[in-house]
């Protein structure tokens, strides 16, 4: 066994790299944003009171939780193109990362708006406060708040799934490497790169996450503890 | 592009399934092994063993498995070490499960009461009678829930391993469509066996948890 390492003929593809890297963050920042919204309203949909928005919800969250997301976007992929919706790569990635972080957001949420004691709602009631008003102010904030670590954890993975969309042909990171190693051979080194790069994605992520929540809520910034 | 599904795409497709459970039995019994050792590893009294550990399960979380796939099975061959598919994708999978259950884990065995740390001592057990006698059976207890759950987690990530050319289900279907072409079908197909699979660990996860919390709260009543 003869172990040659050559980093240089992998980094000297820097501008590719750092372009696949870019588009990773890209495609965790939609899936982010559009997931975080549907799985809050997957959540909200199921507690409703309508049985069948309820159900619909719940199939949703189930189907998504226990298939692998590599099917689910192969599904996507070819399902769009057989209905004859012709999407780039970019678009069927986003799409179907964001129906699979939505279906863990929701169990996410579920577990935030379950955490709200009866008490304050009652209180808000109480003190005259709008449906809406309750439904923003007691609850949504009140709830994101207590589950924003796991909710963080769930998107710098989904960040790291991201790397699944390879086998579409979105040219993000891991697509990257697969390039980069069949070009040069140097699959060991690409590899190791690469994850290196991914590690130092999600300390970004992290680090951005810490920073939002402290712009997001001036409560705990203030006490220095959750509520 | 020919012909319809018959049978023998079927039973392709269920050796497939079989390959899935292996490879995920094979990910389980690997990764637990590494994994307890990591838990321990990160309680450890030394800090140097607990700073490795906590880097190791550092760099793996902070890793996409199919990188870590590509790594164990282009890199090693690029180095000179020829692996079958099955072998990087067993150690992948075992090197990657090992981090996130010797994360559950530690969080279990560190949520055993303190006082039960502090009888054992008081009780003049040694570090490994603690251990064995006292804290791990309670440990046990709080950790099979999440444990359950996260077979789930690794036999969805087994589908990872179809990259490395490993024919588990989902590299079973990417073969069957590559004769069909009938995609839309076929990985639905391969959607609704990976369900039948999991569910029934959710379901079952969920049980035992919903029952651990009726034995702690009579616990905490009594």
């Amino acid at each position: 066994m003869s172990l040659q390492l050559d980093f240089p003929a992998v980094l000297e593809r820097w501008p590719s790299l750092l372009g696949g890297a870019a588009l990773t963050l890209e495609l965790a920042f939609f899936a982010t944003v559009l997931g975080a919204l549907f799985g809050t309203l997957a959540a909200v949909g199921r507690s409703s009171q309508s049985s069948l928005i309820a159900g619909a919800c719940k199939v949703y969250v189930e189907s998504i939780r226990n298939t692998p997301l590599l099917v689910q976007i192969f599904l996507v992929y070819f399902g769009l193109a057989s209905l004859g919706l012709k999407l780039s790569a970019f678009t069927v990635a986003v799409a179907a990362l964001t129906i699979n972080v939505g279906a863990y957001t929701a169990e996410i949420m579920r577990a935030g708006f379950e955490a709200i004691p009866r008490g304050q709602i009652e209180a808000a009631e109480g003190l005259a406060l709008s449906r809406l008003q309750i439904y923003w102010h007691i609850i949504l904030l009140p709830a994101i708040e207590k589950v924003y670590p796991a909710l963080t954890s769930q998107f710098v993975l989904l960040m790291l799934a991201s790397s699944v969309c390879s086998q579409i042909s979105a040219e993000e990171l891991t697509a990257v490497a697969n390039y980069i190693q069949s070009d040069t051979y140097r699959a060991f080194e690409a590899y190791i790169i690469v994850a290196v790069l991914y590690i130092a994605l999600s300390l970004v992520m992290r680090a951005g996450f810490w920073g939002l929540g402290l712009v997001l809520f001036p409560r705990r910034r203030r006490l220095g503890t959750p509520l | 592009m020919g012909g319809h599904l018959n049978i023998n795409h079927l039973t392709f497709l269920g050796q497939g399934a079989l390959w899935t459970i292996g490879l995920s039995v094979i990910a389980l019994i690997g990764g637990g092994i590494v994994g307890f050792a990591i838990a321990l590893a990160r309680i450890s009294p030394l800090k140097s063993v607990r700073l490795a550990s906590a880097v190791y399960v550092q760099l793996i979380q902070g890793t996409p498995l199919l990188v870590i796939l590509f790594l164990g099975y282009f890199g090693l061959a690029a180095i000179g070490l020829k692996v079958s598919s099955l072998t990087a994708a067993g150690a992948s999978l075992t090197l990657y499960v090992a981090a996130y259950l010797g994360e559950i884990w530690r969080g279990c065995i560190q949520s055993v009461p303190k006082s039960q740390w502090e009888a054992a001592e008081g009780l003049a057990l040694s570090r490994t009678q603690r251990m064995m006698k006292v804290i791990l059976p309670q440990a046990i207890r709080i950790a099979t829930p999440p444990t359950v759950g996260f077979m789930v987690q690794i036999i969805k990530n087994t589908s990872l391993a179809s990259v490395v050319g490993f024919v588990e289900l989902m590299r079973s279907g990417q073969i069957v469509n590559n004769s069909l072409f009938e995609p839309f079908a076929i990985y639905a197909i391969i959607a609704v066996v990976y369900f039948a699979m999991c569910y029934p660990l959710s379901l079952f996860s969920q049980k035992l948890e919903r029952r651990m919390g009726r034995g702690r709260s009579n616990l905490a009543s009594a």
